[in-house]
């Protein structure tokens, strides 16, 4: 680590200085997220939901590999095994209910985690690769949760699973057979929910890897603060432990809290009932919506309605990935020295805009299609303009 | 260069976008979309209050058999219950003895153990409610093509839930006139009935209650009128659909007390050591809060003497 | 002098509330383990039996077809059941045993019904490996002792299903069952 002042590891009993000397494990733990780790003192608590990302990346871990033993990737099964882990597994309503709504608290605890980074420029020098990595766990992510959704085989899973791999098919050419390859058939089917369940287990340990990478590369520069000025000694930094473990342990309590409401008291609010009904392949439901966490891609998708050079779903498509990957260019399209949003009166202002253009756009896609909505104002994905 | 393309990349989104914009608007301009039939005439549920709504709620068992009862003697005939087993029936407040006598009732499909072929034998409280139909296809035949949905989820498959199927089951009435006189068109077709609660306003189902009385409810039960059989056949519904919903909302309040526990103690056991912290170093230059109060003063001060 | 009793004063205060401090801060890392503790709970219990599971724990059989000397298997709990109708002869074979000879000593009167001393109903699993013996078909090699004989390792067991020879450490189970009218056998 790159901080001159940083503790050093020191093992306090004979068995740990065996232990690291053969194997400096709690070392590496000690200078990640223990003593070791100097972090700016006067971060806000804005910071605390990267822990709180890590967290629910875990408790989605645990709660799969718990529904897996109880599930079947089997199209005609698949919708009853997952009433069966409701109805007849002992506390199995418990831990469904806790990872269909620990996706979407995974998805809060990021979404704030991504807005953060943007305001207080922890996109800049040096932490491009820590941004970076971030948004491929967050594309990641993206694709997890989309698998997950197909595998209890409901309405919604199923023509959700055949409304994004139409995706596919507005690239010219390539597009068709692309989607075909990916479904294994003309039609989701039995091939694609065996292959979607296995990427579905396989995805979330690849996210756990990057995760890894991207805190490793957080801890060469150390953690930005709201300052956006770096920190120059010791007295500007505290250690992570106990100062941060303490600061992130009581708000993952009052968190997971809110997350108990949900998982307790109110658990389908953010599902859609259509789900509880099984896959119809020849019956769509009226209203098809994405869970909420892709809204506002759902409304920069449908938001294109003209053929210009192009047809209008390629437009949406291409819109919709490319609100994605600008942000990789992010680093180097914002050229200013100054990194916090505090101190950036024109920035904090178009800063605003898109924070209001993601609700906009995220109240657009969960609308239900009709000439109004998708004619009411979609202002441009998130664009260049930001860079002033 | 990169900020360059990326400018025209990002104005020829926006520049497709404010096309689409316009075309819509102005096809919304010249021919608003016209009202419909559905828009002004279909109703929100009316409201329905069950004793197992609300974080405290819990089951009426002797409504849940009531409406049991309704199932068995009006839905049953068309709707199945496949989710559901004999053996759940217990959460109704059934006995063993009771369950065992409620699955001989019905016989289950099976195979004749000495030919191979299918058959019937009498239900055990393993086996879940039979079908009234042999698959989906006898179910449309029996029903002019319109598949009677299973019921076990149907309160959480419906926007509305149990309000909803009430409201459906007591919302049976002739077509209004004045839909009639605003959209000629939409005259309810042979063999769909009228439904404001119904999301196209016409549905299959004929009306399934049609009487007060129409089933005979035990000694000490409610009259058993149409809107009463509406209710309980809806609670019923409600705890097929889920039947663990009272152990979750007692599971739930026992891990909300102890989590906000733990969240005040942890927030205590924040502040004790940050207030550590703050005696043994001070922060010093601009970081200190004295020195960015004393800034913030000086700025006042300035400000004040300027203005 | 009064300086020192001021300082430890001062140092008594100070270890009071360091005192107070560590006990809340002890017992916030307690509440966070307690809390952890019992999150497994469910994360555990949820590989036990299932609700659909313990339903079919009890299965009804008709032995009336069963001729003496017949015998059939049947499932239980996913595992095979031996239904056998012994003939006199074997029930006398039984019988005849001395209890000191047998390896896990038990008469066949205890592992039958009153009255039904003909009937013997046992699980189809070996108690040496879980391998299902032979000798329920007709013509299956029924080993030395005329009972059951496993195939995996070569236990032997006699008309009582008592084992006789061979590494299995004792008799066939004989599960929980009953009699629930002359023909009908409730095991479970």
């Amino acid at each position: 680590m790159s901080f001159a002042w940083a503790k050093p590891y020191e093992p306090k009993t004979d068995i740990g200085r065996w232990i690291d000397e053969r194997l400096p494990l709690p070392r590496l733990v000690y200078g990640a997220i223990g003593g070791g780790y100097p972090v700016p003192r006067n971060l806000n608590y804005f910071w605390n939901f990267g822990v709180l990302s890590g967290l629910f990346l875990t408790i989605q871990i645990v709660t799969g590999i718990v529904l897996a033993m109880h599930y079947y990737s089997y199209a005609d099964g698949a919708f009853t095994s997952v009433e069966r882990i409701m109805r007849d597994v002992n506390a199995g309503w418990l831990i469904r209910y806790a990872h269909a709504n620990g996706a979407s608290f995974f998805f809060v605890a990021v979404y704030i985690h991504i807005f953060r980074g943007l305001y207080y420029g922890s996109y800049k020098a040096p932490r491009e690769l820590v941004w970076m990595l971030g948004l491929v766990i967050y594309l990641l992510m993206m694709a997890t949760a989309f698998l997950g959704y197909v595998l209890p085989w409901g309405q919604m899973s199923y023509w959700g699973a055949q409304v994004i791999t139409g995706f596919f098919s507005a690239f010219p050419l390539v597009g068709e057979p692309i989607r075909v390859w990916l479904l294994g058939g003309y039609a989701p089917d039995q091939a694609a929910l065996t292959r979607f369940f296995s990427l579905h287990y396989l995805l979330p340990f690849v996210i756990a890897g990057v995760v890894i990478l991207h805190i490793w590369s957080l801890h060469i520069p150390g953690s930005n603060n709201p300052t956006g000025v770096d920190v120059k000694d010791e007295k500007d930094t505290l250690p992570f432990h106990p100062f941060y473990t303490a600061k992130d342990g009581w708000f993952v309590g009052a968190f997971l809290t809110v997350y108990a409401v949900f998982v307790f008291f109110m658990p389908n609010a953010l599902g859609h009932a259509d789900n509880y009904i099984p896959a119809n392949p020849l019956a769509t439901p009226a209203h098809i919506v994405p869970e909420w966490y892709f809204w506002p891609f759902y409304a920069i998708l449908r938001a294109f309605t003209v053929d210009f050079i192009l047809p209008a779903k390629l437009w949406g498509v291409l819109a919709m990935f490319g609100s994605i990957l600008l942000l990789f260019f992010l680093p180097w399209l914002d050229r200013s020295p100054v990194r916090s949003g505090n101190y950036r009166p024109v920035f904090k202002r178009f800063y605003l805009l898109l924070v209001v253009d993601v609700l906009v756009l995220g109240w657009c896609g969960g609308a239900p299609r009709n000439r109004s909505t998708s004619a009411s104002a979609r202002l441009p994905p998130p664009t260049i303009s930001r860079t002033s | 260069m990169v900020r360059i393309i990326a400018f025209f990349v990002g104005l020829g989104f926006a520049g497709v976008l404010l096309w689409s914009f316009v075309v819509n608007l102005y096809d919304n301009i010249t021919e608003p979309p016209a009202p419909t039939a559905e828009h002004e005439f279909h109703r929100e549920p009316k409201e329905l209050h069950l004793a197992s709504d609300g974080p405290f709620g819990k089951w009426d068992k002797a409504q849940l058999q009531r409406g049991f009862q309704v199932y068995k003697e009006v839905c049953a005939a068309c709707h199945s219950l496949e989710r559901v087993a004999f053996r759940d029936l217990a959460g109704l407040g059934y006995n063993e003895a009771e369950i065992k006598a409620i699955a001989k009732s019905y016989d289950v499909p099976s195979i004749n153990p000495d030919t191979g072929e299918p058959a019937t034998r009498k239900g055990i409280p393993a086996d879940y409610f039979p079908k009234p139909y042999a698959n989906e296809t006898a179910g449309r035949a029996a029903n002019n093509n319109a598949y009677p949905p299973d019921l076990s989820l149907i309160t959480k498959a419906r926007e509305g839930g149990a309000a909803y199927i009430y409201s459906l089951l007591t919302g049976y009435q002739n077509q209004p006139t004045e839909l009639l006189k605003q959209f000629p068109d939409v005259k309810t077709p042979e063999g769909l009935h009228y439904n404001p609660y119904f999301a196209n306003l016409n549905i299959a189902m004929p009306k399934p209650i049609v009487s007060d009385g129409q089933v005979t409810y035990g000694e000490g039960a409610p009259a058993a009128t149409v809107d009463q059989m509406a209710k309980d056949v809806s609670a019923f519904l409600v705890w097929t659909a889920e039947p663990k919903l009272v152990n979750r909302h007692r599971a739930g309040m026992a891990v909300l007390i102890f989590l906000i526990m733990a969240t005040v103690l942890g927030y205590m056991a924040y502040q004790n050591i940050w207030a550590s912290a703050k005696r043994k170093v001070a922060p010093k230059g601009p970081l200190d809060p004295d020195n960015q109060a004393k800034r913030e003063a000086a700025k006042a001060e300035a400000g004040g003497i300027a203005g | 002098m009064a300086t020192l009793e001021e300082t430890n004063a001062a140092k008594v205060e100070a270890d009071h509330s360091l005192r107070r401090r560590d006990f809340i801060n002890i017992a916030a890392v307690s509440f966070a383990g307690v809390g952890g503790a019992v999150a497994v709970l469910p994360l555990v219990n949820q590989m036990s039996p299932s609700a659909d599971v313990l339903a079919l724990a009890s299965i009804e059989v008709d032995v009336s077809k069963i001729q003496p000397g017949q015998a059939i298997k049947t499932s239980w709990r996913k595992q095979p059941v031996f239904i056998r109708n012994l003939t006199p002869k074997e029930v006398a074979d039984a019988k005849a045993v001395p209890l000191s000879e047998l390896r896990d000593p038990q008469s066949l009167a205890e592992r039958t019904k009153p009255g039904k001393e003909n009937w013997l109903v046992t699980l189809g699993v070996c108690t040496h490996l879980g391998c299902v013996p032979l000798g329920v078909g007709e013509g299956e090699n029924r080993g030395p002792f005329g009972g059951y004989f496993c195939p995996c390792h070569g236990s032997a067991y006699d008309t009582a299903a008592r084992i006789r020879s061979g590494p299995a450490p004792t008799n066939l189970l004989v599960p929980e069952y009953e009699f629930t009218s002359p023909t009908v056998v409730t095991i479970g």
